[in-house]
């Protein structure tokens, strides 16, 4: 179970986002996809969940092709994305924005044994369950964000830049449960994001994306100790 | 430029086609009014027929009761209109997407009806729009649909060419700006609301202008001469030009002047059933319109300036 | 006292025809976030299809329920081939328009294609059950069993739509694709097949509506009947008073309209109905543009 990506190029018209992108990540690992403003981290993930068709190259998990299939088949396949910053639906309320993860499995106590799992990890979630997702901080639609792609009970998890917008106290927690998460629910998770050095804490590899190449790739603390990696993307 | 070579055709040819050149001085103008609605501002009017009606309208009443010269009965045709427009405008700049369409349509359906409400509009008849024979200075054989042509067609040409440059000032750079995003537009100091109910007048003021173009051409004006098909129409017509640029004008004209010509013919050949006679021009113009809109929703010329942009950006790699 | 008993049952009973179409709207841009003006089309395409039923099985009430599964299906397929295509290629300044549009071209294709094929012919569908009005101490009701009929279906359909919205998946479903669909894509639900079943609901009621109109009002239908226009144009501003968001507003707007008109209608002139409607359009889109059940009031798309 190891998700294979292979010289994969992605064009958005006649830009090319993504030129010959190869990576691996073994299962129960935690990725840390890094990368400037346009690197093309986005398009990556959207391209691995379906949102976005790939020109040339290929992508697998669980030796399952990812690429040219819709995203609702994929997440049935146990692939769940969330997308950079709206992926919460506003007026739905919390616990019809976490219900809508689990619809497709039809076991209505399957999904409520998961729903209570994910109120464990995120508390603040049960409390709100029926208000509006609207009425959320940012730190909140956040949680929910990953609270229903867990309700979908993945195995390859998909972040797009979590931190955004947030508080550093925020984004701390949500860091922390996010590998507390890939730990206990043994998720294979790629996490892209412009933080880096928060990302590269918590991850066991990362990849270093630079107009659409791979710049560097390797464990985690290789990149953190990389001086070039520091002087560009860590700030020291 | 185009003067010239109309002038020189309308010399040549015969009675039908002279007619059919008014008309289609009448659709370019038009259909002018709803490019520059939707396509520079951003704006759906499902009703312009209601419009040109009011257009219609105000001009041979004007004619009838006042008895003033043509030319000024246009321009009472367009006051009247721009006048209406500024009303709807001013409440349609708070709506957006299906509301304005349906209000719009609404206007469409029911504007027509209302002439049969009030007698000194002529009920169901309608008015007789008399516009007058051409002044003997042209000679004695120039017939009256010459003379409706030479002016549709000068009051097409100006009206496109004025509208050219208003669509190049800063007005229409205005009303595009507030069609790509209206939140931005406003923060750049553009009170969106007053842009796009000028956007509407002036509009509305043109579409008058058809309309009074429309009552000079057949002659009169009634509720049947302005169904709801006809703001279909243009916006059929719209489209195809490519809603968002003047020049394509044109191309949407000629097809809504040759449409029920292709379908007389068609129906001609199927045995000239009263069914299929009425009804096939507008199911002409509605596939025509669906096809567009699926297909190619820029029109015609946006789609090959595209075209040349890709190839363009390819021969760089 | 009795004109006010009558102008109030008058306005009930168009008012829930009203209210059909406007559910039929609001289904589908509650599913879609496309207003489908071709409904109009599509009722007056299925109220032909029941007529023709009506001829072959000498039962209104087949009939009925024939033209409402067929007019799901009918819609149904207009989604599948026409909106489909149009959503996935929709780029372009007239992006926000385009579906609209497209619906409209439909209308006209429609129209087209009935006035074509059934032009000539004449179609008249008579009341099932007794449209004479109850006898109350002498006098007669402007309503009747079939008009009780028309009232209790559209109660009937609303009270089971909202239910359906609001408690079950499915409802859940149609909403977040509507909301949000491409995070409803992420979530796992099949969009694209959510959007045709909101549009074959919607096509149901708007051939429910056609149906139970057409004998209501004089009974005869044709293509170019003002009367299925006015029905579209009536919908519409029923469901905007009611706020385009709501399945219940689209009652209250319904209803709402209809008595109004009604008032019109008999204490002031018939011929001012269309402009009542029109302004009173205008007013609530000026005052207050979210409807009566509508929550926010910045949410104009």
């Amino acid at each position: 179970m190891t998700l294979i990506v292979n010289d994969l190029c992605v064009d958005h018209g006649a830009i090319r986002a993504l030129d010959g992108v190869s990576m691996q990540v073994e299962r129960g690992q935690l990725a840390a996809v890094i990368g400037a403003n346009g690197a093309g981290k986005t398009t990556l993930l959207r391209t691995l969940s379906g949102l976005k068709s790939a020109t040339s190259g290929s992508a697998t998990w669980k030796d399952q092709n990812l690429l040219h299939s819709k995203p609702e088949k994929l997440v049935r396949f146990g692939v769940s994305h969330v997308s950079e910053g709206k992926s919460v639906i506003p007026e739905l309320s919390v616990e019809e924005n976490l219900n809508l993860g689990a619809l497709w499995r039809r076991n209505a106590k399957e999904s409520a044994e998961t729903r209570v799992k994910i109120f464990e990890t995120f508390p603040r979630l049960q409390e709100r369950s029926a208000q509006l997702a609207d009425t959320l901080s940012g730190g909140e639609r956040q949680m929910l964000a990953i609270g229903r792609a867990l309700m979908s009970k993945p195995d390859l998890l998909l972040l797009d830049e979590p931190s955004l917008g947030l508080a550093p106290l925020v984004i701390a927690q949500i860091f922390t449960s996010i590998r507390e998460l890939t730990t206990q629910m043994g998720l294979t998770v790629v996490l892209v994001e412009q933080n880096a050095m928060s990302a590269l804490e918590i991850a066991d590899i990362g990849i270093v994306l630079n107009l659409g190449r791979v710049a560097a790739k390797g464990s985690a603390q290789s990149l953190i100790d990389n001086p070039q990696v520091r002087a560009a993307y860590l700030g020291y | 430029m185009i003067g010239i070579v109309l002038f020189l055709v309308g010399n040549r040819v015969d009675e039908l086609r002279v007619y059919e050149g008014a008309t289609l001085a009448m659709y370019v103008v038009a259909i002018a009014s709803i490019i520059l609605l939707t396509g520079y501002s951003g704006q759906v009017s499902l009703g312009h027929g209601a419009l040109l009606a009011i257009g219609g309208y105000s001009a041979v009443l004007a004619r009838n009761y006042w008895s003033l010269p043509i030319w000024l009965c246009f321009a009472v045709a367009v006051l009247t209109a721009a006048a209406a427009g500024a009303v709807l405008g001013t409440a349609a700049a708070r709506l957006s997407g299906p509301y304005l369409a349906g209000t719009t349509l609404a206007l469409a359906v029911g504007l027509p009806s209302i002439a049969n409400q009030f007698s000194f509009l002529g009920g169901e008849q309608g008015l007789l729009f008399d516009v007058g024979v051409p002044p003997n200075s042209l000679g004695a054989d120039f017939s009256p649909y010459k003379w409706y042509f030479w002016i549709a067609a000068s009051a097409a040409l100006v009206m496109v060419w004025w509208l050219q440059n208003i669509l190049r000032s800063r007005y229409g750079r205005t009303w595009r700006a507030v069609r790509g995003d209206e939140i931005a537009a406003q923060l750049a100091g553009i009170h969106a609301g007053k842009s796009k109910a000028l956007a509407f007048t002036v509009s509305s003021g043109v579409a008058g202008l058809a309309g009074a173009l429309l009552a000079m051409t057949i002659g009169t004006v009634s509720p049947s001469a302005f169904p709801l098909t006809l703001s279909f129409s243009l916006l059929t017509g719209a489209v195809l030009s490519g809603v968002t640029t003047l020049p394509g004008v044109m191309i949407g004209a000629v097809t809504l002047v040759a449409t029920p010509e292709i379908a007389g013919a068609i129906s001609h050949r199927l045995g000239n059933s009263g069914g299929v006679t009425t009804n096939l021009p507008g199911l002409l113009v509605s596939a025509l319109l669906i096809l567009v809109v699926m297909l190619i929703p820029n029109g015609p010329v946006e789609q090959l300036r595209s075209v040349r942009v890709r190839r363009n950006a390819n021969i760089h790699r | 006292m009795f004109t006010l008993i009558n102008t109030i049952l008058i306005g009930l009973t168009s008012g829930s025809v009203y209210a059909l179409m406007a559910i039929a709207l609001v289904l589908v841009w509650r599913s879609t976030r496309v207003v489908n003006f071709a409904q109009a089309g599509q009722a007056l395409l299925s109220t032909y299809i029941g007529f023709e039923c009506i001829g072959r099985f000498h039962s209104f009430w087949v009939a009925l329920i024939v033209a409402m599964i067929l007019g799901a299906a009918v819609s149904a397929l207009i989604e599948v081939i026409f909106m489909r295509t149009l959503f996935k290629r929709n780029t372009g300044p007239i992006a926000g328009v385009a579906p609209i549009i497209a619906t409209l071209g439909l209308l006209g294709i429609i129209r087209g294609g009935i006035g074509i094929f059934m032009g000539g012919k004449e179609a008249i569908i008579r009341p099932p059950l007794s449209n004479v009005g109850f006898t109350v101490a002498g006098h007669t009701l402007a309503f009747s069993p079939f008009k009780l009929v028309i009232v209790s279906a559209v109660l009937v359909m609303m009270i089971g739509l909202s239910v359906v919205f609001t408690k079950t998946n499915i409802g859940l479903a149609l909403r977040a694709s509507a909301y949000a669909p491409e995070i409803a894509r992420l979530a796992g639900v099949k969009v694209d097949a959510i959007r045709t079943l909101g549009w074959s609901i919607a096509g149901a009621a708007g051939a429910a509506a056609g149906m139970l109109q057409t004998p209501n009002g004089t009974g005869a239908l044709s293509p170019d009947s003002l009367e299925f226009s006015l029905l579209l144009v009536f919908g519409f501003i029923a469901a905007v008073i009611g706020g385009l968001e709501s399945l219940i507003g689209a009652v209250i707007g319904g209803l709402l309209l209809g008595l109004v008109l009604a008032v019109v209608l008999m204490y002031v002139n018939a011929t001012l109905l269309f402009v009542t409607a029109f302004v009173l359009l205008i007013v609530v889109l000026l005052v207050r543009p979210q409807g009566i059940m509508g929550k926010k009031a910045g949410r104009r798309a």
